[in-house]
């Protein structure tokens, strides 16, 4: 990703913000500028609560370049309570403990970084909501 | 002494929201010592926390702040001008960590972003200045952070202790707050009691020298000057918050400033957690603020190598029993535990050369 096109997407990555469609209030991510339901042109922003579950996964242990210090990672289609799908590592669990269905909820982690010199790229990853005693 | 004057803003200033970060993984000091001194000698602490392989101050600064910002509800992004990250681990050499957490709580673009620098008390100093800049009315909100993944030699007595975690206040009007400023009082000198140089991997310090001139001395002078300017003493505190390299130094400390056991016990999370570095004292203060009630008065001060401690007196108002629960709790945070040994922790902070 180019330094120009990592900066283009930080609102989508940092606040998971997609847009809403005014003519038929449709929710979309990631933003695409135009309603996937009704093609009408969709630019308002909306911001996602971060909350959904997981739709399916798999887990990832031959990565592709630029993620290698990662891996094994899990990958999860998650499915958003808006509504949208969203694909995105999972974090703070382990591959075994993940299951179809599992709540989970947003987190903003490095998702790369170019080398010891390069930018480091900041992203949304989903963790297992966490244990709550209270509230 | 001479006389001092506390610190207090021309409006009263107070703390709006707060929140704590504590990641997942922990590294008992056992693991420590099997590694490094075949498993004999006393260990200073329980255990660590580490961060995971995606986490640094910036993800840690960031959960803190949402924490902070659901705490205080519904407050308008555009109001936030400061946001001020205190840490000795920022990501990078030459690019604000602030900005970064800014951007991705909306406060940007019409706000202060700055990273503050001076060892652990980096998280004090920003919030110091937060006040003041609430406090002149120069801002309706300003954000201080601090937060750390601090660095250890492999093997040397820090190893055991150097932690990563964040705390993060919302600092605001005292009339929105669910705990207020009452004064604060900071004291500094040039004692070299703990450095890194740059370029460097590893801090260096002076061992014993790390004690009496520079923890206790700054500490006590912090917390007596304050006490002794506003009037109050330990028995007017529910409860303390001493920075915490270790166990034994915030427990000695307490003792000789005639804190009680049961004064400090709320806010001492390293045996747990270790030290957290920037956010040591200010997440003992979370836990503090996770189980305080109306009309109880706080002591916070901060220890930074280098060195200096700022010293903090707050009261707690009748807004903390309704936000308290609208975050995680600090203990939340604890409870979520995996424990981890050396060789997975010496991969997760990226010690093994790759190339």
């Amino acid at each position: 990703m180019t330094l120009a096109g990592t900066w283009r997407l930080r609102h989508q990555r940092y606040q998971l913000q997609g847009e809403v469609c005014e003519k038929c209030g449709s929710l979309i991510f990631p933003p695409r500028d135009v309603c996937p339901e009704c093609e009408a042109p969709a630019k308002t922003p909306y911001t996602f609560s971060g909350r959904g579950e997981v739709y399916s996964y798999t887990t990832v242990y031959h990565p592709p370049a630029g993620f290698e210090e990662d891996a094994p990672y899990t990958v999860a289609l998650v499915r958003l309570e808006e509504g949208p799908m969203v694909t995105a590592q999972l974090t703070d669990v382990d591959a075994e403990q993940v299951e179809i269905g599992m709540p989970v909820e947003m987190v903003t982690r490095r998702i790369s970084a170019e080398g010891e010199e390069g930018i480091i790229t900041y992203g949304y990853k989903f963790r297992p909501v966490l244990r709550r005693t209270r509230g | 002494m001479s006389e001092v004057e506390v610190l207090k803003p021309d409006r009263p200033v107070g703390i709006v929201g707060y929140g704590a970060y504590v990641p997942r993984y922990r590294l008992p000091a056992e693991e420590v010592a099997r590694v490094w001194s075949g498993g004999h000698g006393r260990t200073p602490i329980t255990e660590k926390s580490v961060p995971g392989l995606d986490e640094d101050t910036v993800t840690i600064a960031l959960e803190a702040a949402r924490n902070a910002l659901a705490r205080a509800g519904d407050v308008d992004r555009a109001q936030i001008r400061a946001v001020w990250v205190g840490s000795e681990s920022h990501p990078y050499a030459v690019k604000p960590t602030s900005t970064i957490v800014a951007e991705a709580i909306g406060a940007t673009p019409a706000t202060q972003a700055g990273d503050w620098e001076f060892a652990c008390k980096a998280g004090t100093e920003a919030f110091q200045a937060a006040v003041g800049f609430v406090g002149s009315g120069m801002a309706r909100y300003a954000f201080a952070i601090g937060a750390d993944t601090a660095q250890a030699r492999p093997g040397d007595a820090l190893d055991y202790t150097a932690a990563a975690g964040g705390a993060a206040y919302l600092l605001g009007p005292a009339d929105e707050s669910l705990a207020v400023i009452e004064a604060s009082y900071s004291y500094v000198t040039d004692t070299p009691d703990f450095w890194r140089r740059a370029h460097q991997h590893y801090p260096s310090h002076g061992g014993r020298f790390t004690g009496q001139p520079a923890y206790f001395h700054h500490i006590t002078n912090a917390a007596r000057g304050l006490m002794e300017a506003m009037g109050t003493r330990p028995e007017d505190y529910t409860y303390a918050v001493f920075h915490q390299p270790n166990l034994k130094f915030p427990r000695t400390v307490a003792r000789r400033l005639g804190f009680t056991p049961e004064q400090i016990a709320p806010g001492l999370l390293v045996d747990r957690i270790g030290n957290t570095y920037a956010a040591s004292s200010l997440i003992g203060l979370t836990a503090v603020l996770d189980q305080a009630r109306p009309g109880d008065r706080i002591l916070l001060v901060s220890f930074g190598s280098g060195a200096g401690s700022d010293a903090i007196s707050l009261r707690v108002t009748d807004a903390i029993d309704e936000r308290r629960d609208r975050a995680p709790r600090t203990e939340d945070y604890i409870a979520r535990r995996k424990p981890i040994d050396y060789a997975t922790y010496a991969r997760q902070r990226r010690l093994y050369v790759m190339k």
